[in-house]
């Protein structure tokens, strides 16, 4: 968005127009742009289909705190043993099914999956 | 009758009547169809601008439903520019964590791809560490920046010393060579960041140095993606038109000066983008109503030629942002509501 000070700029677009990050489903939705280069509308749509909810939930962070706790994506608030950064990311990169350049590098380096 | 709240350009609060309010919007978006050889505003998308202006409301937001995806230029930075004392991986963490990021970009103090090339070794580690404990994307991002290349701050005769002593060859000859570095420290600065793990790349601010940025920008974008093909390459412009520094470069036979959001999408298409951000200046002596219906008629007419995602530049200055340090809510929120909803953006 080209930002500044995050009090005008960040926040403010984030509240009036954001689909709220990793509080509800806009980084997942942000992958698929990323990765497909998706429009917002099927973006949407492909990733409500994976997570098995309504489109218009998407954006709902008390639904999708549940449903991104239930599948180990990542959570704002972790809670012990939840699942955070690359773990999350495994499982979104499985989830969506689509490739995440860091998930597989992590493989790489690892010998994960060999 | 009741006078409405709105402001300039510059950010400072002005009162229009209702009349002032409409002839406002309409002149703006009179003066980029003008500009743009497009359409303006249909009249039910000025009575839609005319309400949101006249709302007494402090903030407005979209519809549910409407809600779109961000990417932030250069955000890390933004944390310390302010004056707090966190690291760049903290930065990144805010924003995901505090501030509702859907994306998020770590970036260099010097956001350049000229310097980053030689340090770019120590960028890498910071970025594979933040990959670890970050959740959202995350690209790696900076600006094309050609001005960094004519002396004295780089190798080339300055163009802007040859112009004026009539000498437009040697001018040229300078932008030309330009080009061809920028696109080796683009690609080798990039591929670096890529091979470390980013989900993306953002050429930020392309064209703020005239056609030969946007050239050297497509052209990388292109070797980038046969290096890469599911490279993710994001590329926000500069401004509104690309200006003619060079004024006789072309890509894929199209001549780059002059053109305007909806004609340079088409080239970042051609040339791999994944997405596109464009921008159309704000103007500081006009009200904000003008600037709002300005904007949207270019960047409406880009959405509707795009086939990959818009993430419309929103900054500071911008899209009918103020041009201040602090934009205030009133503008922003209308702003990013009118944008998203008449555009039918997939981004800001």
């Amino acid at each position: 968005m080209g930002v500044g000070d995050p009090l005008g700029m960040a926040i403010t677009h984030a509240i009036a127009s954001g689909m709220g990050g990793m509080r509800a489903a806009g980084d997942l939705v942000a992958r698929l742009q990323m990765t497909k280069a998706m429009k917002i509308k099927e973006a949407k749509e492909y990733v409500a289909s994976k997570l098995n909810v309504p489109v218009d939930q998407l954006t709902d962070p008390v639904v999708m705190t549940e449903v991104r706790e239930e599948l180990g994506i990542g959570i704002i608030t972790p809670l012990p043993g939840s699942a955070i950064g690359m773990e999350a990311k495994f499982r979104v990169a499985e989830l969506l099914g689509i490739d995440i350049n860091c998930v597989r590098r992590f493989k790489e380096k690892t010998g994960f999956g060999r | 009758m009741a006078k409405i709240f709105s402001r300039l350009g510059d950010g400072s609060p002005i009162e229009l009547t209702e009349n002032e309010l409409r002839r406002d919007l309409e002149e703006g978006t009179a003066d980029a169809a003008d500009r743009g050889k497009i359409s303006p505003l249909s009249e039910e998308e000025l009575k839609y601008l005319f309400d949101i202006f006249s709302s007494p409301a402090r903030f407005v937001s979209v519809d549910r439903g409407k809600e779109v995806v961000l990417s932030y230029d250069a955000g890390t930075l933004k944390i310390r520019r302010v004056g707090v004392a966190v690291n760049r991986i903290q930065a990144l963490q805010i924003y995901e964590k505090l501030l509702g990021a859907d994306t998020m970009e770590l970036a260099h103090v010097d956001y350049s791809f000229k310097p980053i090339k030689p340090i770019v070794g120590n960028e890498q580690p910071v970025l594979e560490q933040a990959l670890l404990v970050t959740h959202v994307p995350l690209f790696y991002g900076a600006m094309p920046n050609l001005g960094l290349y004519s002396q004295p701050d780089g190798p080339f005769p300055n163009p802007s010393e040859l112009m004026p002593q009539g000498k437009i060859e040697e001018a040229r000859s300078s932008y030309e060579e330009a080009v061809d570095a920028a696109v080796n420290d683009m690609v080798f600065a990039a591929s670096a960041m890529y091979e470390s793990g980013a989900d993306g790349i953002n050429f930020d601010t392309t064209g703020a140095a005239g056609d030969p940025d946007f050239l050297a920008t497509l052209r990388a974008t292109e070797i980038l993606k046969q290096k890469h093909p599911d490279m993710c390459i994001e590329l926000g412009m500069a401004g509104e038109f690309v200006l003619g520094m060079h004024a006789g470069l072309t890509y894929d036979g199209t001549r780059l000066a002059g053109l305007y959001p909806h004609q340079q999408v088409k080239l970042a298409e051609k040339a791999g983008v994944t997405i596109f951000g464009p921008v159309v200046n704000t103007n500081a002596s006009r009200s904000c109503p003008w600037n709002l219906a300005r904007a949207l008629t270019f960047i409406k007419a880009c959405c509707e030629v795009a086939e990959i995602p818009i993430h419309v530049n929103m900054g500071m200055g911008v899209g009918s942002v103020t041009v201040t340090d602090h934009p205030p809510h009133d503008v922003v929120s209308r702003a990013s509501k009118a944008m998203v909803e008449i555009c039918r953006l997939d981004g800001l």
